[in-house]
């Protein structure tokens, strides 16, 4: 489905925050990605949509180079990879509603989008996801008006309406609540496995990771040095993903 | 306090069955189309009805230059005798009248605000003085004040003062009406005054913006007082007359040049302000 | 702690610093001289006033005879403003969108914040001059003019409106695969919209302020012919026009409050009609 090949990225030369990362992300499951801050995690994910720029290095997705990609060629390669981001980055002033539309703007025309004239299955189809996500009767509300958790679900929804192969989640749970916290993984965890989506998702929370992922993957100064099931994640791999016996208590 | 959120009613409700979705309600529809009616229909009479004669437009470029070439080279020598006074003389004016707005647009703004004065009639009284001051240009103003104290500063002053109590009362007013009411109630709690529910409620809540509208109001002022000799009320503005009524456009180039010097000046000095002490 | 002894206890319980009063005094020390210099004396305001009250009894009761000239000049000032407001607005867009920072690159936000900045600097009534020179007398001058003033105001406003948008909001539109007009569309517009509309709305106003006084050097509009009623000691008709400026303007401003409850806060027709039209403002603007 994905594969990352001899990924690398330095936002400063002679500093890479990725060097040399080869992953192969299956067609279903849930894979995490777990280490310290800075390691390089958020940066790996963002480059697999393009949102950051690769230094050298594949992405091959659906049979394209993604970091050869530019122009409609990426618009129409992004259109199947959904994201959910740490801090929602819902559209606030528009209505719940508008935000799981805007999840199908790479297939609207510009003016029928300005229009609001989305296609009736879309209609349809994000009034079936508000009620899977458990927002049903919010469709009207302003998404600045929504708690934390709720956001959190629009946000889950917008990236499912995308119909996307792929589901990108950058520490999906860091700004919420212990249980919200859990209930947003568990959102997440049924939608992607109910409609056969792989999930390729950042963690700060190795307890989350260890619960919901198929597979998790560490890093450590922008190198994967783990991957296999959480079975396998023992605490001595812990400390090399994380450093230092102290944090472990 | 005043709602911000769409009128409760307003929702537009998806029939059971089929899945429709409309952004806005028919009714709010027919009121923004409405406005776009209005607009397009105002642009269009406008420019039918509006008297321009094509030949000048066309001219236009041509005249442009001629007048730059005749305003330059600048008349330097012109300004220590005639403008550098008629400078100093406009910025009295501006200060003067900023200050004396303040004065007088301190009641005004209080009887404005409806939570320290609860009577509506005083209140829209006190909004109507602020809205007249307001829509009177200064200019406008000083003819007034011509006609009435004679040519001079002090027809200026008065005009600057009077143009501003409309702002400085507005936006006091403004202040004002979002003090918290929280030290107002300890206080009424407490069983003060009105007065010194004033001095130690609203006024300590309300200075630093209030200062911050002085200042404001002073930085329009300096470039407003520049064009109102103009009509005869002191300060640049008549160098600036009697240059243009002469033709004499390198002079008329200079006291630009002084004007915008003096502006920027301005400019500065309220950002300086601003920075350490706002 | 320390044992608090008879030697710390403060004397002065409201202690005051000394630079508001040594202000308070330089305010005072100013004014008296500036007075001074500008030759205000108590003698001269009081003959002043007696003038004033003559003067005043000439303004009162207002003289509306000649009705269709101020009509005229009237309708030519509305003209002025909605075309200058019109122009400026559509002007201003581009401009301040290639003024902002966090979008567009230095080489493209210099001449632009450059040609904002110029417009802003100076008074609409010199700019007016200038066109009246450039154009002619009549309405093209102040339209003209007014565009500029409309061009410094709603460019500045707009660009500080995009440059604090969150681009949070509009990666996520990105991240979607929608084109460029599209994420302008959901992720830049919404957050400015309603700002926008509120410094629109404020600049039609100030425009049509501005409008009428304009016609003073000759840019068309009511300003002529209140001018020349000035001249001519028509003082009644004088205080006619300026009723009728005053009520053309505050009919602007009740207008201006119920498009921003239409745009911003959702109104309805009958919801103005049963509100009277308090709309809620995104920020305070005043200008001028």
């Amino acid at each position: 489905m994905l594969s990352l090949k001899h990924l690398s990225k330095s936002y400063v030369t002679g500093k890479p925050v990725l060097t040399d990362v080869n992953v192969d992300v299956a067609a279903q499951g849930i894979t995490a990605i777990i280490g310290a801050s800075g390691t390089g995690k958020s940066t790996l994910i963002r480059c697999v949509n393009r949102l950051v720029d690769p230094t050298s290095g594949e992405i091959l997705f659906d049979g394209a180079d993604l970091a050869k990609l530019s122009g409609r060629p990426l618009r129409h390669a992004r259109r199947h990879i959904g994201m959910v981001f740490q801090e929602y980055n819902l559209v606030e002033r528009l209505t719940v509603m508008e935000n799981l539309l805007s999840g199908r703007l790479g297939y609207v025309s510009p003016w029928r989008a300005w229009r609001r004239k989305f296609p009736p299955d879309d209609i349809r189809r994000a009034y079936e996801l508000l009620d899977v996500v458990g927002l049903s009767g919010y469709a009207h509300r302003r998404a600045d008006a929504l708690s934390g958790g709720q956001r959190q679900r629009v946000g889950i929804a917008r990236a499912v309406m995308q119909e996307p192969k792929l589901l990108l989640a950058d520490e999906p749970t860091s700004s919420l609540d212990p249980k919200t916290s859990v209930e947003i993984m568990e959102l997440l965890a049924e939608v992607a496995r109910s409609r056969n989506i792989p999930v390729l998702i950042n963690m700060h929370d190795v307890e989350l990771a260890k619960r919901f992922a198929d597979r998790v993957i560490g890093m450590a100064s922008g190198r994967i040095v783990f991957d296999g099931p959480p079975s396998e994640l023992t605490d001595a791999m812990l400390t090399t993903i994380y450093g230092g016996e102290g944090w472990l208590q | 306090m005043a709602a911000t959120a769409a009128p409760p009613a307003a929702r537009p409700v998806a029939p059971v069955g089929e899945r429709v979705w409309r952004r806005f309600t028919a009714g709010q529809r027919l009121a923004r189309f409405a406005v776009y009616l209005v607009i397009v229909a105002a642009i269009v009479v406008s420019i039918q009805s509006v008297e321009i004669i094509p030949e000048f437009l066309y001219d236009a470029p041509e005249q442009m230059v001629d007048l730059f070439s005749r305003m330059w080279p600048m008349d330097w020598a012109h300004y220590p005798d005639t403008v550098h006074d008629a400078l100093i003389e406009t910025i009295h004016i501006a200060s003067l009248g900023t200050l004396l707005s303040l004065v007088m647009a301190m009641p005004v703004g209080i009887l404005a605000a409806h939570n320290l004065v609860p009577s509506t009639p005083l209140n829209l009284l006190a909004k109507l003085i602020l809205v007249s001051s307001r829509s009177v240009n200064s200019l406008v103003w000083a003819l007034l004040f011509v006609g009435i104290f004679g040519p001079g500063a002090l027809a200026g002053t008065l005009a600057i003062a009077f143009r501003s109590i409309g702002f400085v009362g507005k936006l006091f007013g403004e202040a004002l009406e979002e003090a918290q009411p929280g030290p107002i109630e300890a206080l009424t709690a407490a069983g003060a005054p009105w007065i010194s529910r004033m001095t130690f409620g609203y006024w300590p809540q309300v200075k630093p913006a209030f200062w911050s509208i002085a200042l404001f109001r002073w930085d329009i002022n300096v470039r407003e007082s520049a064009v109102l000799g103009l009509v005869g009320a002191g300060g640049i503005g008549m160098a600036l007359d009697s240059a243009l009524n002469l033709f004499q456009w390198e002079r008329v180039a200079v006291i630009l040049a002084a004007i915008f010097a003096v502006v920027i000046i301005a400019e500065l000095i309220v950002t300086q302000v601003r920075k350490r002490v706002l | 702690m320390t044992d608090p002894s008879a030697a710390s206890l403060p004397t002065e319980p409201f202690p005051r610093s000394v630079w508001p009063r040594v202000a308070a005094i330089a305010l005072v020390g100013y004014v008296i001289y500036a007075c001074a210099q500008l030759d205000v004396s108590p003698a001269r305001v009081e003959t002043g006033l007696e003038n004033a009250w003559r003067f005043f009894s000439r303004l009162f009761p207002p003289n509306f005879a000649r009705w269709e000239l101020l009509a005229k000049g009237l309708k030519e000032s509305l003209e002025i403003a909605v075309l200058a407001s019109a122009l400026g607005i559509v002007l201003a867009l581009p401009i301040g969108l290639v003024a902002a920072r966090n979008l567009m690159p230095a080489w493209a936000t210099w001449p632009a914040r450059l040609i904002i900045v110029a417009a802003r600097s100076f008074h609409p009534v010199i700019v007016a001059i200038v066109f009246v020179k450039a154009v002619g007398f009549g309405a093209l001058a102040g339209i003209l003019a007014l565009t500029v003033a409309s061009i410094g105001f709603i460019g500045k406003l707009f660009t500080e409106a995009i440059e604090e948008i969150s681009l949070k909001q509009v990666e996520a539109i990105r991240a979607t695969g929608a084109p460029f007009a599209s994420v302008l569309a959901f992720g830049v517009l919404p957050q400015v919209f309603s700002r926008f509309i509120g410094f629109a709305t404020y600049q039609l106003d100030s425009n049509l302020r501005n409008s009428t006084m304009v016609g003073i050097v000759g840019a068309g509009g009511i300003g002529g012919t209140l001018f020349a009623a000035f001249q001519r000691f028509d003082y009644d008709f004088v205080c006619a026009i300026l009723i009728a400026i005053i009520t053309l303007i505050m009919i602007g401003e009740v207008l201006a409050t119920g498009v921003r409850a239409i745009f911003i806060g959702n109104a309805t027709l009958a919801d103005l009609l049963r509100r009277g039209g308090t709309a809620p403002r995104e920020r305070h603007l005043e200008d001028d």
